[in-house]
C-alpha cells in the first residue's frame, strides 16, 4: 500500500537528514513508527503526504508514484501533532470540510458529518468551535475531519501525546477500531514503546535517518 | 520593601501614560472650546465642506479596500514562503512608511509625466483628478495594510492550511477557506488602519491631485485651505469632524477585535 524508495531529505543549512529511507507498509496495516525526538519522524510524514518534497527518492501509494503529486491528490489523511483544527470553523464545518471542497452536495455532506459524529461520539459538539473543546474532544474532531475525506492511508503524528492516561487508552482503542472499520492503512508516529506494543501490526523504528523493523 | 519599589515603578509608568493622555485631552478640549456649536454647524453644512467630507469618506474607503486587496497576497507570501531576498522585499515594502508624504506626491507626479505614466493616464486620468486622490491615499495606506496583515498571518499557524491541502484544497483554496476566515479580525484592523491613514493623508494628495474646491478637495486639504484664508473656525470644525471619524475607526477596530 505505502512504499518509500530511497527517500533523501536534507534540512536547509543544518546537518539533519533522512538518508535513503525505504519503507513498505502492506494494505490495512496499523504500522507504528518509533524514534527519538528530532529524528525526522514528522519530516517523513510530511514527505509521505506531500507537504515536503524529498530531494530524491519515490513515494508510492497503491503502486502509483505520487512523489510529485499535490497533497490533495494522494489519498492520504494527515493528523499533525497539534491537530491543526481550523480556528474559525464549527465542528460540523470541520468534518464537512473535505466533502465540501470535493464538491459533494449539501445533503451528502450533512449525512457524512452525522455518521462520523455518531461514530466518534461527538454529536453533541457539532456547534462548538475548537477553542471550546477539550484535548480528547479535539482529537476526535480531527480524526472525524480526516476520515470525512475517505482516505486510503492515515498518518497520525503522536496522536496520544497530549492526552492524559485515561483518555489515551480510550483514544488508542478508538484508533484501532476505526482502522479496522474503515480498512485504513495507518502509520502512527510515537516515541512510546507501550503505544507501539498496544497498537502495532508492524513496528518500525527511525534511527540515524533510516527505518529498521523492530 | 521590594513590593514598595515595584509599586513606585508602576506608578511612575502610569504617570507617564496619564501625562501623555492628559496632553492629548487638553489639546482636544482647547480645540473644541475654540469654536462655538453654531459656528461648527455652519461650517459643516457648507456645500464645500460637505463635498470634501463625502469625497474623503468614499476615496478613503476605496483606497483602503484596494490596499487590503494588495496586502493580503503580499503579506501571505512573505509570511508563508522563505525565499531568497525576502528581507529585502520586506524592507522595500516599508519605504512608503518612512518617506516624507510630500515626497510620495512628487514621485507620483513625476511618474505620471513619464511615458508609462502618460500611457496609463490615457486610459484612467489621475493627475489632478479624483482618481488621483484615491491613488495618492492608496500608495501610502497600502504599506500600512501590508504591515498589519503580515503581523496577522505571522501569528496564524500554517498547520491548518497544510491539513487543508491534504483534505482536498489547492493552495488558493487553503488561503480562501482556512487562512482568510481565521484572519478576519486582522483584515478588519488592516482595513481600518488603511482607511484612517487615507482619511488623514494630505501631502501626496495636495501635490498629485491638487486642492480644487468641489473637485479634489478632501478634509485635510479643507483644513489647509481654510487656514490659508484665515478662516480658523472652519478649520477647527473640520478638524473636529476628522477627530470624530478617527475615534469611530478606533472603536470599530477595538469592537471587531473583541467580537470576531
Amino acid at each position: 500500500m505505502i512504499r518509500l524508495h530511497q527517500i533523501c531529505w536534507q534540512a536547509p543549512g543544518a546537518t539533519f537528514a533522512l538518508k535513503d529511507v525505504d519503507l513498505h507498509v502492506p494494505p490495512c496495516t496499523y504500522a507504528v513508527l518509533m524514534g527519538s525526538t528530532g529524528c525526522g519522524k514528522t519530516t517523513l510524514m510530511e514527505i509521505l503526504c506531500g507537504l515536503r518534497q524529498p530531494s530524491s527518492g519515490r513515494v508510492e501509494v497503491n503502486g502509483v508514484d505520487v512523489t510529485h503529486r499535490e497533497p490533495r491528490h494522494r489519498d492520504i489523511g494527515y493528523l499533525p501533532q497539534d491537530l491543526a483544527l481550523f480556528p474559525a470553523m464549527k465542528v460540523s464545518e470541520q468534518i464537512g470540510f473535505a466533502p465540501k471542497v470535493r464538491g459533494r452536495a449539501g445533503e451528502a455532506i450533512r449525512a457524512i458529518v452525522e455518521d462520523l459524529a455518531d461514530e466518534l461520539g461527538i454529536k453533541h459538539l457539532l456547534d462548538r468551535r475548537p477553542q471550546n473543546l477539550s484535548g480528547g474532544e479535539k482529537q476526535r474532531v480531527a480524526l472525524a475531519r480526516a476520515l470525512a475525506a475517505n482516505p486510503a492511508v492515515l498518518l497520525l503524528d503522536e496522536p496520544l501525546s497530549a492526552l492524559d492516561e485515561v483518555r489515551r487508552d480510550d483514544v488508542a482503542q478508538l484508533l484501532k477500531t476505526l482502522q479496522k472499520r474503515h480498512s485504513l492503512t495507518v502509520i502512527h508516529v510515537t516515541h512510546s514503546r507501550t503505544e507501539a506494543e498496544a497498537l502495532a501490526d508492524l513496528r518500525l523504528s527511525l534511527r540515524d535517518g533510516k527505518i529498521v523493523a523492530e | 520593601m521590594r513590593k514598595q519599589r515595584l509599586s513606585l515603578f508602576w506608578i511612575v509608568l502610569a504617570a507617564v501614560c496619564a501625562l501623555y493622555l492628559l496632553f492629548w485631552g487638553l489639546m482636544l478640549v482647547a480645540t473644541m472650546a475654540y469654536t462655538s456649536p453654531e459656528a461648527w454647524w455652519e461650517a459643516l453644512t457648507s456645500p464645500q465642506i460637505r463635498y470634501a467630507t463625502q469625497l474623503s469618506i468614499w476615496t478613503s474607503t476605496a483606497a483602503a479596500a484596494l490596499a487590503l486587496l494588495l496586502a493580503i497576497p503580499i503579506s501571505y507570501l512573505l509570511s508563508r514562503v522563505d525565499f531568497r531576498g525576502r528581507s529585502l522585499v520586506d524592507a522595500a515594502l516599508d519605504i512608503p512608511i518612512v518617506l516624507p508624504p510630500m515626497v510620495v506626491g512628487i514621485c507620483l507626479i513625476i511618474f505620471f509625466q513619464s511615458k508609462i505614466g502618460r500611457a496609463i493616464e490615457q486610459v484612467i486620468p489621475l493627475t489632478y483628478q479624483v482618481g488621483g486622490v484615491v491613488l495618492a491615499q492608496f500608495t501610502v495606506a497600502a504599506a500600512f495594510a501590508i504591515r498589519s496583515m503580515r503581523g496577522t498571518f505571522d501569528q496564524l499557524s500554517p498547520r491548518p492550511e497544510d491539513v487543508a491541502l491534504t483534505l482536498g484544497c489547492s493552495r488558493f483554496g487553503a488561503l480562501w477557506r482556512v487562512a482568510l476566515p481565521s484572519a478576519r479580525r486582522g483584515m478588519v484592523a488592516a482595513f481600518c488602519i488603511a482607511w484612517a491613514r487615507s482619511l488623514g493623508e494630505f501631502g501626496p494628495i495636495l501635490v498629485f491631485a491638487g486642492s480644487t474646491r468641489m473637485k479634489t478637495e478632501v478634509l485635510p486639504t479643507t483644513v489647509w485651505l481654510e487656514m490659508s484664508v484665515g478662516n480658523l473656525e472652519s478649520a477647527v470644525a473640520v478638524s473636529m469632524l476628522m477627530i470624530a471619524l478617527a475615534v469611530s475607526v478606533l472603536i470599530v477596530v477595538r469592537v471587531s477585535g473583541e467580537r470576531l
